[in-house]
């Protein structure tokens, strides 16, 4: 399993590699991130061993990345309603 | 074999000897003390700040400190207190000591990663003062960019680092308690029988793991700005400043609650034996610190009203601030009815619980002002906002530590100090923080600026009044620590339970034995048993 895992891992290192050198517009992001994520996620649940773990371990896992929802999501919230009242004169 | 465990059956103060057996120690007990120790040095470094800004703000003139060391003192202050003596002043110290004993549990899960977490805030702590005697640092204790990351020429980098060295001392004290609370509970011991500082220890660290790790990298990226020159937060390359200050309150709003959940686990656990009556509405209690863990991280952008976030954004922070209010006004209205009715005893643990619940009413009240948007307007960067959070952790968080260890002191050392001195040392630090802080919310309205060395003539009366108060407060203070001392050279021996006190702690010798229970205890009965609690073995006045 965790040979396999090594290799999907490879093959994403890879694609990362080879989607740097494309122009996808708007994409970029989103797919670079994409990426890093199913990564990540591979990493949490197989080389971490959260997948085989008790509930327990699991919710601990998940309330980081609520958390960081929390931070990301709500410091968006700012951003991206910054615009949304207008600036006299402009 | 039997050398070794003889040894765990002495007091833990006595067994083994020498300075090795100390700083080597894997006793969560040692670990409490030594954590005392230094939170108590750095409160006097932290204070003697205090004391310099208050006597530069007796006269309107800035003449005795340029306005430039005015700067680095008020910042030195700032720091020195929150992270080096508010944060870890009670779960390090009484968390520490209590929390395993309070579960019937040896030790904690990690004993080394409870001493690694000691040096760590040693070295972070040393780091920073490395800060102090290199120039100073005149950021405030906020570090805002991009006045931090890029105009200040004083030792921003090295104070950062230290502040972000000390992070992870916090996160191991949070992980080892969760991990022990899950692992490491007695027979019997459920969750609803937990004693409810045990609760707020909890809800304490969650909010260490989940929000120290925020600040530790927001630091380090003000510092690699400086260093790399990214554009992070400076617009002149790219950065918002306003991202700096969202990383930054993610942590530091919660880490008010840091200070100020554990001094609330403390007033529950001193209302309810000091009134010999279960505790009001024990569950609302016990939740209402997880609530205020939880809620406290949702309402981080109310410190951000006049920077150019959102007023969109702004509005939902406001409203979540209010909701905030609700969780912490529960637990007041829980320890009054917790002591109505009561056989409420006068010693001197009491006097400090309602010294805190005055103090953090008129604080947690104030806030509702500052989270109001429109208010806050007028209010911001006032001597208004010195004085709430002065009320809330100083007011709240240092008046519940010093209720707890009064209440703790004969456990923790074996000793009992002098209860008059005690009583008029509470007294002394209730009356002179009112007379210190109250001027402030006054001088604030009127519009003085906090962070000025110089102000304008008419606010003088009022500053003249805080600066009396502090001494006030700085005699009190003082006195605790000369007969705390004191009753470790010459106090009487206390009784294993000098309260007539509920919960595990007290049913085990002062100061308790290295492996804390000779037997491992079945707990049978649910928490703050108060009609079956043993009488005080000291009297009740």
């Amino acid at each position: 399993m965790c040979v396999s895992v090594f290799l999907a891992l490879l093959v994403f290192t890879a694609i990362t590699v080879w989607v740097a050198g494309l122009d996808l517009g708007p994409l970029n992001t989103p797919v670079a991130l994409g990426i890093a994520v199913t990564k990540g996620t591979l990493v949490v649940l197989f080389f971490m061993g959260v997948r085989w773990n008790t509930p327990l371990t699991k919710t601990v896992a998940i309330s980081g990345f609520v958390w960081l929802l929390i931070l990301f999501g709500i410091t968006m919230g700012d951003y991206l309603t910054r615009g949304w009242l207008g600036v006299p004169g402009r | 074999m039997s050398n070794e465990a003889s040894v765990h059956e002495q007091s833990y103060l006595g067994a083994p000897h020498g300075l090795a057996s100390w700083l080597l120690t894997k006793d969560h007990k040692r670990i409490a003390i030594l954590y005392l120790i230094s939170i108590t040095i750095f409160f006097a470094v932290g204070g003697t700040f205090a004391a310099m800004i208050r006597a530069e703000l007796v006269t309107p003139q800035g003449d005795l400190l340029s306005s430039d060391l005015y700067n680095k003192v008020f910042t030195l202050h700032g720091v020195i207190m929150i992270f080096f003596f508010l944060i870890p002043s009670i779960p390090a110290t009484l968390g520490n000591f209590l929390l395993p004993i309070m579960i019937g549990a040896k030790d904690l899960a990690f004993p080394r990663i409870n001493l690694l977490s000691w040096y760590i805030y040693v070295i972070g702590a040393t780091v920073t003062l490395a800060a102090v005697f290199n120039g100073g640092v005149d950021t405030g204790w906020t570090f805002y960019t991009p006045y931090s990351s890029m105009s200040s020429n004083t030792s921003v980098t090295t104070a950062a680092l230290g502040v972000f060295i000390t992070g992870f001392s916090s996160i191991l004290t949070g992980f080892n308690f969760i991990v022990t609370l899950h692992r490491m509970r007695a027979p019997g011991m459920t969750w609803f029988r937990l004693p409810l500082f045990v609760w707020a220890q909890y809800a304490t660290s969650l909010v260490m793991i989940l929000g120290t790790p925020v600040v530790a990298i927001t630091v380090l990226l003000v510092a690699a700005e400086r260093a790399l020159h990214l554009g992070i937060f400076d617009p002149k390359i790219g950065g918002d400043p306003v991202l700096f200050q969202h990383l930054f309150w993610f942590y530091s709003h919660p880490a008010v609650y840091i200070m100020i959940l554990p001094a609330m686990g403390v007033v529950s656990e001193l209302v309810a034996a000091m009134s010999r009556k279960q505790i009001f509405g024990y569950s609302f209690v016990a939740f209402s610190s997880l609530a205020i863990a939880i809620i406290g991280f949702l309402v981080w952008g109310h410190h951000l009203f006049v920077s150019s976030q959102s007023i969109y954004a702004g509005l939902v922070f406001s409203i979540i601030t209010m909701m905030v209010a609700v969780p912490s006004a529960v637990k007041t209205f829980n320890w009054t009815a917790t002591m109505y009715k009561g056989a409420i005893s006068w010693e001197s643990p009491t006097f400090w619980i309602f010294g805190f619940m005055g103090l953090f009413l008129v604080g947690g009240l104030t806030g509702l002002f500052l989270g109001a948007m429109g208010l806050d307007i007028h209010l911001t960067d006032t001597y208004f906002v010195v004085a709430h959070f002065h009320y809330i952790m100083v007011g709240g968080g240092v008046m519940g530590f010093l209720g707890g260890l009064h209440f703790w002191w004969p456990k923790m050392t074996g000793k009992m100090y002098n209860e008059t001195a005690g009583k008029i040392a509470a007294m002394l630090v209730f009356f002179g923080f009112n007379a210190t802080f109250f001027p402030q919310f006054i001088v604030g309205y009127m519009g003085m600026p906090r962070r000025y060395h110089a102000y304008p003539p008419e606010f003088q009366f009022f500053n003249v009044l805080s600066s009396a108060g502090a001494v006030l407060l700085g005699i009190g203070y003082t006195m605790i620590v000369i007969y705390l001392i004191y009753s470790l050279i010459k106090g009487p021996k206390a009784p294993a339970n000098p309260w007539g006190a509920t919960g595990l702690e007290w049913k085990i010798p002062s100061p308790p034995i290295t492996h804390n229970f000779s037997e491992m205890p079945v707990v049978t009965e649910e928490a703050y048993d108060y009609q079956h609690a043993p009488a005080p073995q000291r009297g009740v006045k």
